[in-house]
């Protein structure tokens, strides 16, 4: 393992409640070295989407820091952080969240209409990253024509056509049985190991977990190991 | 266009919303389309140098009669060229569903003045020598298969005969067209001398004069010097074109412009409220993409754009459908000719198309702008949670 990647400095992160004050992460540090595959587990409210939102860029904490590769995520405005995201982080959901009317490649190819690239570069980039998660061969299929994993590779495929640093998964294998989860996982530690991207995944089950190179517990927003 | 894959993914996620939400902009840009077209004729200002006919009627109202003696002073003005009359005479055929106009008119005259309807120097003549005369148009005789030489009776509404009778024959003696305007085909002339010896009250009286005149372009100078020629008299005139007696006759209903205005602000304060629930609909039950869309790194503002770029698409559609079926009904339906017997010439102008597009995109942005507004805004992370 290498240098680190993520930095999490001193972060709290607060919701207001009915005038109550909810303290969700409590003064967390973490260091994510590159190329890591962090599993966070925990019980329910204990802050690890939280924790997984501030670290993809799409929530910011209420004091702390959140360092990625340099740039201080927690010193951006919603603009820079939509920026930031397209370019270094890809997101894959437990409910796969893709669009009902597009086709697996046009689903893909979501992410890359934010760049300059042409049409024809876009195709050859969603082609590559359809033939990484092993699901090329649906790319005219609707989700509705695909099965839980392979609509779940799609999604994999989306998250990764931009060729970002970082994939944030949020219980990823939820949905699925459990050959394809384990299915999945094992992508998910051939993008780690074979093509250095940095994972960091929640997830409740234990056996997800086994996948991961690391594995934290959170509760009550502290980290417990 | 590269953003087109996610406007069209939103408009065919549910086709038949779509469907039928264009289908409703559709009809009211029809509506639209075909009612601006009566409301644009009746609020603008008369052309009174686009006619080479005027009408001279009462000024008091169209029903008022004018006496039969106007007939040689209207002739003795510079630059009238003929003067023909016509009456009102009512009056049934079998049914009352064989409506069609019939007009005492002076025979010779009336065809002078009106020489776009073709008819034989026989026939005309055949009009002019028998009392009992009637001419009509082409289309009416093929409508109730009457041939030269048959008797028509009428029954007199208006009008009994001297002896109480209320039954009027007539001889046909000829049929005239006018392919340039199919509706004058179907009416009716009948010789005015004898219809006038024969009535019983109104005698000497016909319902207005029309003067043709030499040169249109001095219609404004003659159209003055008939009213002021009549004016302080028992009978004082208002003069104008066809086309402002056609807007004039159909004006007796009412204020035409306001009434078609105020249907199509209904009509579109309606739409409003339909895209703008269709378009709210639809980006609340897609809550979850947009906020996907806004994981993967879509700004706000491009968010905004793409539903009010949706919305757009709706109302332009809509617009284009019905703007083109009014066309298609005005022009290649033939409702312009069947229009111009009760409101007269009726445009269907260009500013209608322009301002039915400037309109198809202020529905668009009221109605687009709440939901791309509720999109922009929405919290990433609070849409995830939902979901």
């Amino acid at each position: 393992m290498s240098e680190t990647l993520i930095k999490v400095e001193n972060v709290n992160k607060t919701y207001q409640r009915g005038g109550e004050t909810l303290t969700v992460l409590d003064g967390l540090n973490l260091d994510v070295p590159n190329q890591d595959f962090l599993a966070l587990m925990g019980p329910s409210g204990s802050g690890k989407s939280t924790l997984l939102n501030l670290m993809g860029g799409l929530d910011t904490p209420t004091s702390g820091g959140i360092g990625i590769n340099g740039v201080q995520l927690d010193q951006m405005n919603a603009k820079q952080l939509s920026s930031w995201r397209s370019s270094n982080v890809g997101f894959i959901f437990q409910f796969y969240n893709l669009l009902p009317v597009l086709t697996a490649d046009k689903n893909v190819e979501l992410p890359l209409l934010l760049t300059n690239l042409s049409k024809s570069q876009r195709k050859d980039h969603v082609l590559t990253a359809m033939k990484a998660v092993g699901i090329d061969d649906r790319s005219d299929h609707k989700p509705n024509e695909l099965s839980g994993g392979q609509q779940q590779r799609v999604a994999i495929a989306r998250a990764l056509v931009s060729d970002p640093d970082i994939l944030v998964c949020d219980e990823p294998t939820g949905d699925l049985d459990r050959n394809t989860a384990t299915e999945i996982l094992e992508l998910l530690k051939i993008l780690n190991e074979d093509h250095g991207k940095t994972i960091i995944m929640v997830t409740h089950d234990p056996v997800a977990a086994e996948s991961a190179k690391r594995v934290l517990h959170l509760d009550k927003g502290k980290l417990t190991n | 266009m590269k953003y087109w894959t996610i406007v069209y993914a939103g408009l065919t996620r549910k086709k038949w919303r779509t469907v039928l939400t264009i289908s409703s902009i559709a009809i009211a840009f029809l509506l639209f389309g075909l009612l601006r077209s009566v409301a644009v004729a009746f609020t603008e200002e008369v052309d009174l140098a686009g006619d080479d006919r005027l009408v001279v009627m009462s000024k008091l109202s169209f029903i008022e009669p004018l006496p039969f003696s106007y007939w040689q002073r209207l002739k003795s003005i510079e630059g009238v060229k003929q003067v023909a009359h016509r009456e009102w005479f009512g009056g049934t055929y079998q049914d009352r569903s064989n409506f069609f106009p019939k007009w005492p008119v002076p025979p010779k005259e009336y065809f002078e003045v009106y020489s776009d309807l073709i008819i034989s120097e026989k026939e005309k003549n055949d009009f002019i020598n028998t009392r009992t005369g009637m001419v009509v148009g082409q289309r009416l005789a093929e409508r109730f298969n009457w041939k030269i030489g048959d008797k028509i009776p009428i029954m007199g509404d208006i009008y009994p005969k001297k002896d109480g009778e209320m039954l009027w024959t007539f001889d046909l003696v000829g049929i005239f067209s006018n392919p340039d305007n199919l509706n004058d085909e179907d009416q009716a002339f009948l010789n005015y001398y004898y219809f006038d010896e024969a009535r019983s009250f109104g005698e000497g009286t016909i319902g207005n004069f029309v003067v043709q005149v030499d040169d249109k372009s001095d219609n404004e100078r003659i159209a003055k010097e008939i009213d002021t020629m009549f004016a302080n008299s028992s009978d004082e005139t208002k003069t104008g074109t066809e086309a402002s007696f056609s807007k004039m006759f159909a004006s007796q209903i009412g204020d035409v412009g306001f009434i078609m205005n105020s249907i199509l602000s209904a009509v579109f304060f309606t739409i409003l409220l339909v895209t703008g629930n269709t378009m709210s609909q639809a980006i609340r039950e897609r809550t979850s993409e947009l906020a996907v869309f806004k994981t993967i790194g879509y700004l706000d503002s491009t968010i905004l754009l793409l539903v009010l770029a949706e919305s757009a698409i709706l109302c332009l559609l809509g617009a284009i459908i019905g703007i083109g079926l009014a066309l298609f009904l005005f022009f290649g339906g033939g409702l312009q000719d069947s229009l111009y017997g009760f409101f007269g010439d009726i445009a269907f102008k260009p500013a209608i198309i322009g301002s039915a597009m400037l309109l198809a995109i202020l529905t668009a942005i009221v109605s687009g702008l709440p939901p791309a507004i509720f999109a922009m805004r929405l919290k990433v992370v609070d849409a995830l949670r939902r979901n």
